[in-house]
């Protein structure tokens, strides 16, 4: 066993010693295969950022209430008297202003996309004072926050950076309102920060909304009291209501673009692992003629076949784990943290959010590359163990 | 022996690595394929938007909805020939994954206003005459297997029936078919007057208009005019051209798009590369039987044009392959089975690859085939 282990050892080591001479073929397959691990990664990487926006954005001892039938904000509707019998339900926690409930408007309004320069639908969302002691991951970075009763906004930083108009100091023309910019506000990269913020009293009557809200978010005494609130709404019949944890209300919204990226990247990344492979084969039998006569010559010295299968494969792994690693830590560098914006189609508006070439990401794509290099790496090996010896040394 | 089977006489010499090159430079074309389709998806319809028809829809957003009324004073603006209502129904068919457009139009003028949705006469007429009734493209029928004369349930998200609970019913009366392969097929299209008969809010108000001008070129004055018409209103309007409609939303989905599309290109470009290079390999090794075809007689001429075409034939035969087998897997369908209900080869693209295959074996073949002009017989002789 230890005479195989070493046999292995010193044919990958003088296998990987022949490499410069065949520097042509060796770096095209590197190439390959960095290129296969980047893009897959990239494309991924899409899908990994927009998730975690969405999926950070739900909080489990907050749950979120639409009117029953509604499938997301945009199509809800609750009345003044729904938000009063909301508050009224047991499980609700307190904070220093009274009970932290939060109804709230959710308007659509089109601002010029920085980027193209065409309208999108950039969402703006009205609030009471109880919102930000529901939502206690916002923080104003910049100017001020907004009166209350006044005609000012404060706009997520994502949103700034994704669509013009939303410096602070610039006024927004909406409709027959204006509004003012008074301060920019972070989320830690969740939902809110591609919103603009405004007093929910003040947007009601520019959109003509009466007294009624959308939704009303409610910060819970613990993640444990949903149970108790959820069974007081539904089983009252003055109310027609649909509550969800918070949570689950967001994790279904990244359904539609991650099933689209992933789909899109596996039929990819499927399609040029068969180019990388290809592209292995090539080089590994290219290895393999290359060195027939030396390959018989250690035959006859006495190594055997497995070895010689062994040591092929090790070689070819090794220069897949370059490739994807050198694929991998280029997509880090290209794709992670890249800004964005795309639509979401359950509220229709726009969500920015940053692509994330994370950890797993990256061990995955090496591992794909490993796959990659394991199977164009299995055939050569079988040849090269199989050469008859007297032919090969005749070479 | 004829030049050609000079050319499959070279090919014959290395069968592994030119099967192995060969392959690669199919699977570069059949990623091509699928890079066309996919460019194609994310453009929306932008290319086939009718240079004759406007949308109006109100200033703030396409969300806020419009008086009805406005239809009337739309179509008395000169230079408009038509205004049409439509409307987000936004509901659920069994599931919300079940995603498709669902609308309320008036029939006849919707179909006039859209001709490339072609329905056969006969379903038109039981359209006109069934209240409920509703059209459906082709590709929806037929993945959801779709009957005429099948009642349809339709869950409300945002406008909930008069009737009790939350389900509007429809009867499918028409299945329509698109003119070109970029046309939308997978709508569904229900009755304005029903609509408005049956809901409970929102009573006398649309979301936004489909307006055909008489001509194109003032298409930019209509749209001013009708901007015009309604600015000091609550309700103002924003008109624009359907193409440049149609972009700005393809934009909102956005860079992914754009993303995708530059990543791929970006990989074809490898993989030729890496194509190019082994066939130049392939070549230099070869320098001294070169050298006897010129020993023998064959020009420098001659033989440029032999190495040229060696190259030339294995791309043109791979890269034709490839472009054959993705224009085929392309034409299977959505690969993703929802998300890209316009997905085909664009005929445009096809001159594009050709152009790649002929290129590839062109820039491929090029430095070897200069060198192998320039060798002198003895040198090419003396090297192997």
């Amino acid at each position: 066993m230890l005479r195989w282990l070493s046999q292995i050892t010193t044919l990958t080591a003088f296998n990987l010693k022949t490499v410069p001479q065949r520097l042509g073929s060796v770096t095209a397959s590197l190439v390959g295969m960095a290129g296969v691990v980047g893009v897959l990664i990239g494309v991924l990487s899409i899908d990994q950022g927009f998730r975690r926006t969405l999926a950070t954005t739900g909080a489990p001892d907050v749950a979120f209430v639409l009117r029953g039938g509604s499938d997301g904000e945009m199509t809800s509707i609750l009345a003044r008297d729904d938000v009063q019998l909301i508050a009224d339900a047991p499980g609700i926690a307190r904070g220093a202003a009274g009970a932290l409930v939060s109804p709230e408007l959710f308007v659509v309004i089109s601002l010029p996309k920085r980027t193209t320069g065409t309208d999108a639908n950039v969402p703006m969302r009205g609030v009471t004072p109880p919102a930000l002691g529901v939502n206690d991951k916002v923080k104003m970075v910049a100017g001020r926050m907004f009166a209350w009763g006044r005609n000012e906004v404060i706009v997520g930083r994502a949103a700034q950076g994704q669509f013009r108009g939303l410096d602070v100091g610039s006024t927004l023309q909406v409709g027959q309102n204006v509004w003012q910019v008074v301060g920019v506000f972070t989320a830690e990269g969740t939902l809110p920060e591609s919103e603009i913020w405004a007093d929910a009293a003040v947007l009601q009557p520019a959109y003509r909304r009466g007294t009624t809200y959308q939704s009303v978010k409610v910060k819970l005494a613990s993640a444990g009291s949903f149970a108790a609130f959820k069974d007081a709404l539904t089983s009252n019949p003055q109310l027609d209501v649909k509550v969800q944890r918070e949570t689950e209300f967001f994790a279904g919204q990244s359904e539609a673009l991650t099933g689209l990226v992933t789909s899109l990247g596996w039929i990819l990344g499927g399609l040029m692992g068969l180019g990388a492979i290809l592209g292995a084969l090539n080089t590994m039998y290219t290895a393999v003629a290359a060195r027939t006569r030396e390959i018989g010559t250690l035959r006859a010295l006495g190594f055997s076949g497995s070895p010689v299968v062994v040591s092929v494969i090790l070689e070819s792994l090794v220069v897949a784990a370059v490739g994807g690693t050198v694929g991998a830590l280029l997509a880090r560098l290209a794709f992670d943290g890249y800004q964005t914006a795309t639509m979401n189609w359950k509220s229709f508006s726009q969500v920015a959010f940053a692509f994330r070439v994370t950890p797993p990401l990256l061990v995955l794509g090496i591992v794909y590359a490993l796959i990659l290099g394991a199977i164009g790496g299995l055939l050569p090996a079988i040849r090269a163990a199989r050469l008859p010896v007297a032919n090969a040394l005749r070479e | 022996m004829t030049r050609l089977s000079l050319v499959a006489a070279g090919f014959k010499r290395h069968r592994l690595r030119l099967v192995l090159t060969g392959l690669s430079i199919v699977v570069a074309f059949v990623l091509f394929s699928y890079l066309v389709a996919i460019r194609k998806a994310f453009e929306m319809g932008v290319s086939i938007a009718g240079a004759d028809r406007l949308v109006v829809r109100h200033s703030v957003s396409i969300i806020q909805s419009l008086p009805a009324s406005y239809e009337a004073e739309i179509e008395r603006i000169p230079g408009v020939v038509d205004a049409t209502p439509l409307s987000w129904f936004g509901g659920i068919y069994k599931d919300p994954k079940n995603f498709m457009p669902q609308f309320p139009v008036k029939p006849e003028e919707y179909l006039a206003m859209f001709p490339e949705f072609r329905l056969p006469p006969e379903q038109k007429a039981a359209w006109l005459a069934t209240r409920t009734g509703v059209i459906v493209g082709r590709s929806i029928a037929d993945k959801y297997h779709w009957k005429l004369g099948q009642r349809i349930p339709i869950q409300a998200t945002i406008y909930a029936p008069r009737t009790a609970g939350h389900d509007w019913r429809f009867d499918l009366v028409g299945i329509y078919d698109g003119a070109k392969k970029e046309t939308d097929t997978t709508q569904f299209l229900f009755r304005q007057d029903y609509f408005e008969e049956n809901k409970e809010i929102g009573k006398g108000r649309i979301g936004w208009f489909a307006v055909r001008i008489a001509d194109p070129k003032k298409a930019p004055q209509v749209a001013k005019a009708i901007d015009e018409l309604f600015v000091n209103s609550p309700a103002a309007t924003k008109a624009e051209g359907e193409g440049a409609f149609a972009q700005a939303f393809a934009n909102q989905v956005g860079n992914i798009g754009a993303i995708v599309t530059a990543i791929l290109t970006s990989v074809f470009f490898t993989i030729l590369l890496v194509v190019g290079n082994t066939i130049a390999q392939s070549v230099r090794e070869r320098t001294q039987e070169l050298g006897v075809l010129k020993a023998i007689g064959f020009t420098d001429g001659e033989v440029l044009a032999h190495v040229l075409g060696e190259s030339l034939a294995l791309a043109g035969l791979a890269g034709g392959a490839g472009l054959g087998l993705g224009y085929f897997l392309v034409s299977l369908g959505d690969p993703t089975k929802r998300f890209l209900p316009i997905f085909f080869f664009p005929r445009e693209a096809l001159g594009v690859g050709i152009a790649l295959v002929i290129g590839l074996g062109l820039v491929a073949g090029a430095v070897p085939a200069l060198s192998a002009m320039r060798l002198r017989t003895v040198d090419a002789l003396r090297r192997g």
